[in-house]
């Protein structure tokens, strides 16, 4: 099978059995000159046939004038009427789409004809602008074939975005003509002007059969939900005019309309409510005297004020877009790119790509009724929901609405994502702008959960060659209740660790793993051995902590399984000297940091050290040979936005045996590596994930004037 | 020997060869062209006229898209009442939203007829709604109506069947074409169709129907709501399976199904596929032909050997130890393998093409579940095993959360229908699909409190944004006295000394009326005093006054440090979801008496903070005040000294987490029992005590959760000179 996870396979392949060599030599020449021939062969019969095809499309530089015209015989088929049952698993034909590793959609365009009836006179518009675009976007894109054999998905050449610029009935005939029409299935057509007058349809009136509409002013009533999709309007404003983003917060006018021809009815709701609100409401309409030369859709007029469409729109809050003759409004699209939340006026509306966009965070939705009510309704909008709505409008605009790219692109992922929906885009890729992305965490282990004590941790111990001092530390450990399985990283490679009847006898299972390298990076690796979730990084001169002291550090992990819980803990200060972060392991009143020579967390940040670390910091750590732990307290803030936990009273972290060890992080030397580290780290996250805090965790009781023997953990902070 | 081999293999490139001669076309393209292929790739072709090509509209066509001679927009909504009813209702059309406008959104359930039985489920569904907050017993001052006629099981065929429903709904008065109605129903259909024919005519009514397909689901109107059995507990209900969170996903199996394999009708298709992908390893997939009376009439050549296999697993041992459930349709759409599956933590593979997915109008199923096609079957090992274990991980947890926020009760389902309706009544004051989506659920997420993110205390991270710089202290002064004690004097001047501090805010619950303003001490901060109902509940209400996210709660007696406030709001801005406080109590089980135990003792534990010293969001008197029941409230004014263990079991419910016990200098008293003396203290404990009984009973579950720590300054009397430290005045 092709997929990526196969990391996590740590066994290797069973070996093939060998031939003996004598055979396998001769089959394999005579397999080779076999296949030599067969090639010789294949170049010789095929070959020449190979340049044909492509001919035609050779030539790059074309004219849409040079387009083969087709005729359309008065008597040829027209499809049935688009079915308002249909739904994926009715009229889509997935087997066409077929598992594939990128599970991505093909996407086949037929080649451009024009269309002429038996008259000769033409069908429609061969391609409008916007269509060319959107089909050289699809051609352009990921999704895209150009071998119809491989296709899941055909859009055809024959433009109808405007269902005003064609004739209808010779339109179908020419759908049907397609080569693989076959009713339609797995077509996808585009419109975004569906309906004529005087009854305006909300979707497109071109009998379809089977086609997906990509449509661009659905009612309930029309849209097949999980099968059509709701586009936009498109307004060709959007390229033409540049809005530069403005920053969110109150604007001179609270609502705005600045649509053209409202109904007469709306026109006077909406001056009902400027009546008694005054000039916090705008209501503007066509310039009457406008001098010539001046386009009129760039103008908007009030009395005799002349204000500039669409820069007028930056200057509101809110903008209202009613419904006209259709349901889908041009205009969303430029109050949209003006950053001004759109007040959606046309009941029944079916908003643009609403199957994966969440308009509640970017929009408000009023019921036509509840117009008058609309000045109070607004009202109620915290200022900073507000704010928050006007970027994501902003943001909705610059991804989904700016271009017929955009549009085209957003509308194949939403099919994709139906096709292939273990590998869709989530809520938040599709609806979190870049600035939210960016400062939100989205914690890997969200939910509440209180892990069974039975469960226990397992204690890891990296050790190179301090022997005497891994035993002692092995036997002081194994005294804690809660320890379930016990794993040394022996990362001495030239040196054999010691015989099994040496090791100390514990009354759980003790594991030694080999490296292949001396790095610090194989403390933080996700043995298969680990099968709890709690893990215990300790050094091997820890030998100062209790049991109960352990004991009570495992409890409060239970408590805060996301975090790191550690004993000696670290902070992290501001220089404003040198204008970076300095290291501080002094006596503060604050921590950010704990060492991982003494800390519980989740096995799950293991894998996310080894598989998921940003940049190049697992080979900086490794090849430094410090700071794996700052590395580890950064990923897991980091991922989390939360802070450590630190238990338990500071104790001198001293062992007896290796004062030169404890010499060295005393080190001056030591204490500037260590703030460089923080520094590079902290460039390659991009921000200073770590977060300060004050407290730390005791046990209940602790220090208070209460019978030792009756407390849980008595032993604590001992020197 | 050898030459058999040899036979062979020639015979192999023999085929090999005259493969290549008659597919050659094909083979071309993929042997050798695929190297070329990009840049052979024909593509849509850059016209060279293209710049002179006409836009799709005219700009002045797109901006004015009216047409003056159309019909005015209260006609057309005039003529769509006449045009989209029954099969097309949408809310604007069929639903009076003018009926929930004056009295909110209340739910009226018909008078229950003696002559009518209800089956349980039903039952629980009406007892669901009249326990809610929603209910009202009046009908004029209803939005939304239920039917006392049990609709659950349409199935005709079924015991339950209720007969001539179309005439008795004819002779209520209230059922004015179905407006404003809500039915509930289960099952439709029967042998052999399963249609989705109810057997009556629901007309304008809402339908909250179990396996409801995609074609006569009527979109924004109709809810999809989940199987559930009869068994299903009416309130609390069990906890999801997941207790830890192990990565990569320790399971025996990967996928697993175990169920019926229908021989005939409809469903058959799907179910008789299912053996196909079963390997023995690691995927599980066993049917069995042994269902209904005649089924060896049907039997064909598989059943036999499928009948013994079947028997050699257990459901429940599959459920439990599997990563993923295939959870195919039934003869109907949906089945009660759906909850199973997602309280398991077992991701539901969804094959059942057409399936409005329960809830789907909030619930993003695209995070919990997968939905697979029948047709594709057999891609499913392979999708599924291409999941990354992270993925599969917040999969998992996704379940556990959508189970225990929508699903584990009758209470929660006919509650997340009514909040779903609920919410389209009024747009701009409904959730989000954030809301729904995100922990703590859209249930305990109340939008008439705020629809902004940053006011709720549960996603601070999420959003990027973290609780207010400042906080409101609250005094709750009850003292019969009408003056003010040393004690309430001293508690407002440690508490205006802290710099995190916004304003005080006195809830005056006395007989007397409140000193003039010239009696109260000059402090630095806004001082307001709020005349309580004496109702205890009142220390709970969402006061306007109060502007700031953090509440220090505080009784008149309650003594404290501005040290010690200084430190527990620092600490609770690091917990802005949880109770924050001084003086802790215990819970227990007392196996002995058959009841929960609780206990104000010096213990090794914890799981109460008491409101008289305690920091907490805003937010939670909105949920105390709006989301609990009226009942719960009444309970609460009634006992004498509860109201802070119904908060406190509001959080946990809410949170799953327990409180934050902080350092404090001098242990609290219980003051109210001192002054009272001992007989009356005892009384106070037992009611204590029966309270906290009472309120488990109506929660269904005992939400506290217990902590063994308690948070201490980091320099927390530590051999270090007083000077170094933050808070020396702790250590006292």
């Amino acid at each position: 099978i092709m997929c990526a996870s196969a990391k996590y396979n740590t066994r290797g392949p069973a070996l093939i059995p060998r031939m003996k060599t004598k055979h396998r030599i001769y089959y394999i020449t005579l397999f080779s000159i076999v296949l030599l021939g067969l090639i010789a062969t294949g170049m010789f019969q095929f070959w020449p046939h190979s340049i044909e095809s492509s001919s035609d499309w050779t030539v790059e530089k074309r004219s849409i004038h040079d387009v083969p015209v087709v005729k359309l015989p008065a008597d040829s088929p027209i499809p049935e009427r688009g079915d308002l049952s249909c739904r994926m698993h009715t009229c889509f034909d997935v087997y066409r789409c077929g598992f594939n590793p990128k599970n991505k959609i093909k996407v086949y365009i037929y080649s451009l004809k024009k269309y002429v009836d038996e008259y000769g006179t033409s069908v429609s518009n061969t391609i409008s602008r916007e269509y060319n675009e959107l089909l050289t976007a699809i051609s352009d894109s990921e999704f895209y074939t150009d071998d119809v054999n491989r296709a899941c998905l055909f859009v055809p050449s024959i433009d109808v975005l405007n269902q005003n610029a064609l004739r209808i009935k010779e339109t179908a005939q020419a759908l049907a003509q397609l080569s693989r029409w076959d009713r339609g299935t797995n077509h996808l057509l585009f419109n975004m002007l569906p309906g004529g007058p005087p009854d305006y349809n909300t979707a497109l009136d071109v009998p379809r059969d089977r086609a997906l509409l990509a449509g661009g002013g659905f009612s309930t009533w029309t849209y097949r939900q999980g099968y059509d999709v709701s586009i936009p309007v498109y307004s060709p404003l959007s390229g033409e005019v540049d809005l530069p983003e403005r920053g969110p917060g109150p604007r001179r006018y609270f609502i705005l309309s600045s649509q053209m021809a409202l109904h007469p009815e709306y026109q006077s709701e909406l001056e009902a409510l400027q009546a008694e609100n005054g000039e916090s409401v705008l209501i503007l309409d066509k310039c009457t005297n406008l001098s010539d030369g001046v386009p009129a859709v760039r103008k908007r007029c009030y009395k005799n004020q002349v204000f500039d469409y669409p820069q007028v729109l930056q200057e509101s809050t809110f903008c209202v877009v009613v419904r006209g003759a259709r349901l889908g409004q041009a205009v969303l699209s430029d109050v949209l790119q003006a950053g001004c939340v759109p007040v959606i006026i046309a009941d029944s509306y079916i908003l643009p790509f609403s199957e994966v966009l969440d308009w509640k965070r970017a929009s408000v939705v009023i019921p036509e009724e509840k117009m008058p009510e609309m000045y109070s309704i607004l009202q109620s909008i915290p200022q900073r929901q507000i704010e928050e709505m006007q970027r994501q409008a902003r943001w909705f605009w610059e991804a989904y609405f700016r271009s017929m790219k955009a549009i085209a692109l957003a509308t194949l992922q939403i099919i994709n994502d139906r096709i292939y929906p273990y590998a869709a885009i989530s809520y938040e890729e599709w609806n979190d702008p870049p600035v939210v992305k960016w400062s939100s965490v989205s914690n890997p282990l969200f939910l509440p959960l209180i892990p069974p004590q039975s469960q226990g941790f397992t204690a890891i111990v990296l050790t190179y060659d301090r022997v005497e001092s891994l035993f002692r530390v092995i036997t002081e450990v194994s005294k804690v209740p809660s320890l379930s399985k016990l794993l040394v990283v022996w990362n001495n490679q030239n040196k054999n660790p010691p015989e099994d009847s040496l090791w100390p006898k514990i009354r759980v299972p003790l594991k030694v793993v080999r490296t292949a390298e001396n790095k610090l990076s194989n403390r933080f690796f996700p043995y298969d051995e680990i099968e709890t979730e709690a893990v215990l990084a300790i050094d091997d001169d820890i030998i100062m902590l209790t049991s109960d002291e352990l004991q009570f550090g495992y409890e409060v992990w239970r408590e805060f399984p996301d975090r790191l819980v550690g004993y000696p803990g670290r902070l992290h200060l501001w220089d404003h000297e040198m204008n970076k972060w300095k290291y501080e392991s002094e006596w503060t009143n604050e921590v950010s940091m704990v060492l991982t020579g003494a800390a519980f967390y989740h096995k799950y940040f293991n894998y996310l050290y080894t598989y998921k670390m940003p940049g190049d910091i697992k080979n900086w750590v490794d090849a430094h040979m410090n700071c794996e732990d700052i590395a580890m307290n950064f990923l897991v803030a980091n991922v989390t936005g939360k802070s450590v936990i630190k238990v338990t009273p500071r104790k001198k972290f001293k062992c007896p045996e290796c004062t030169a060890i404890d010499g060295l992080s005393l080190d001056q030397t030591h204490m500037v590596e260590r703030s460089e580290c923080i520094n590079k780290f902290a460039s390659v996250f991009g921000t200073m994930p770590l977060k300060v805090v004050e407290h730390r965790a005791d046990p209940v009781l602790y220090k208070d004037d209460f019978p030792e023997k009756l407390k849980s953990f008595p032993n604590i902070g001992s020197l | 020997m050898q030459t058999r081999k040899k036979y062979i293999f020639l015979t192999f490139l023999a085929s090999w060869l005259l493969l290549f001669f008659f597919f050659g076309d094909q083979l071309r393209r993929f042997a050798f062209f695929s190297g070329r292929k990009a840049e052979a790739r024909r593509n849509w072709p850059r016209w060279t006229d293209r710049s002179l090509l006409k836009n799709f509209a005219d700009p002045e066509e797109l901006q004015r898209d009216g047409d003056r001679s159309l019909l005015s927009p209260r006609e057309r909504r005039a003529a769509w009442l006449s045009v989209y009813k029954n099969s097309r209702c949408r809310m604007e059309t069929c639903f009076d939203f003018s009926r929930c406008e004056k009295n909110g959104f209340k739910v009226f359930t018909y008078p229950r007829q003696r002559d009518q039985p209800i089956s349980e489920s039903y039952s629980k569904i009406l007892t669901s709604i009249e326990r809610s907050r929603y209910y009202t017993p009046n009908p004029e001052e209803a939005c939304l109506f239920i039917l006392s006629i049990d609709t659950l099981d349409r199935d005709h065929l079924s015991r339950q069947y209720v007969r001539d429903v179309d005439e008795k709904i004819r002779g209520f008065p209230l059922w004015n074409g179905g407006r404003n109605h809500l039915i509930f129903n289960l099952y439709s259909g029967t042998w052999p169709n399963y249609t989705e024919d109810l057997g009556f005519d629901i007309g304008q009514a809402i339908l909250a129907k179990a396996s409801f397909d995609t074609e006569s689901f009527r979109p924004g109107f109709d809810i999809s709501i989940p199987l559930f059995s009869k068994d299903h507990p009416q309130r609390g209900g069990e906890r999801g399976w997941l207790y830890q969170d192990s990565i990569p996903p320790r399971k025996k199996y990967l996928l697993v199904f175990k169920g019926k394999r229908y021989l005939t009708g409809i469903g058959s298709g799907t179910r008789n596929a299912l053996h196909h992908i079963h390997n023995g390893k690691d995927i599980i997939s066993l049917t069995t032909c042994k269902h209904g009376k005649d089924w060896e009439k049907h039997k064909d050549t598989r059943c036999d050997k499928d009948n013994v296999n079947y028997e050699k697993f257990d459901y429940q041992e599959l459920l439990h130890n599997s990563t993923f459930c295939i959870v195919p349709r039934g003869r109907r759409l949906g089945s009660f393998r759906f909850l199973e599956a997602l309280q398991a933590a077992c991701i539901p593979v969804l094959l059942s093409d057409g399936w409005e997915l329960p809830f789907a109008e909030a619930i993003d199923w695209g995070k919990a579940a997968i939905v697979g096609s029948e047709r594709l079957l057999l891609q499913i090992p392979s999708a599924v095993r291409c999941i990354h274990p992270e993925r599969v991980l917040a999969f998992q947890q996704q379940t556990q959360f959508l189970w225990d926020a929508y699903f584990s009760s009758v209470d929660k389902i006919v509650h997340t229908t009514l909040e779903i309706i609920k919410d389209r009544l009024s747009l701009h004051r409904s959730r989000s699909r954030f809301l729904w989506n995100t922990l703590p659920g859209g249930l305990l997420v109340l939008p008439d409190f705020s629809t902004y993110l940053g006011d709720f205390p549960f996603y601070y991270l999420q959003h990027g944004t973290s609780p207010s710089e400042k906080f409101t202290a609250f005094i709750r002064a009850v003292s019969q006295a009408g003056s003010l004690s040393q004690p309430i004097l001293r508690l407002i001047q440690a508490v205006s000394g802290s710099r995190y501090c916004a304003q005080i805010l006195v809830l005056w619950s006395c007989e007397k009326p409140p000193p003039p303003s010239g009696k109260w001490p000059q402090t630095t901060v806004p001082l307001t005093i709020i005349q309580g109902r004496r109702k205890l509940s009142d220390r709970f209400f969402p006061y306007g006054a109060i502007q700031t996210d953090a509440v220090l709660s505080l009784d008149e007696h309650t003594s404290l440090s501005t040290s010690e406030v200084d430190f527990a709001f620092v600490v609770w801005r690091s917990f802005p979801e949880r109770i924050v406080g001084f003086p802790t109590q215990s819970h227990f089980w007392d196996p002995e008496q058959g009841r929960w135990g609780y206990t104000s003792k010096w213990t090794n534990e914890l799981s109460i903070v008491l409101t008289a010293a305690a920091f907490y969001h805003r937010y939670y008197h909105s949920l105390f005040t709006e989301y609990l029941p009226e009942g719960l409230r009444e309970l609460v004014d009634g006992l004498a000294a509860c109201e802070d263990i119904l908060m406190n079991v509001l959080v946990a419910a809410v949170t799953k987490l327990p409180p934050i016990k902080v350092t404090q200098r001098k242990q609290h008293k219980e003051t109210v029992a001192q002054q009272v003396g001992w007989a009356a203290g005892s009384r106070r404990f037992s009611q204590r005590q029966d309270c906290l009984n009472q309120l488990v009973d109506w929660f269904g579950y005992m939400p506290l959760v217990s902590s063994q720590l308690r948070l201490d300054p980091v320099l927390f009397k530590d051999q270090v000179s007083v000077l170094r430290k933050k808070y020396p005045r702790l250590e006292k």
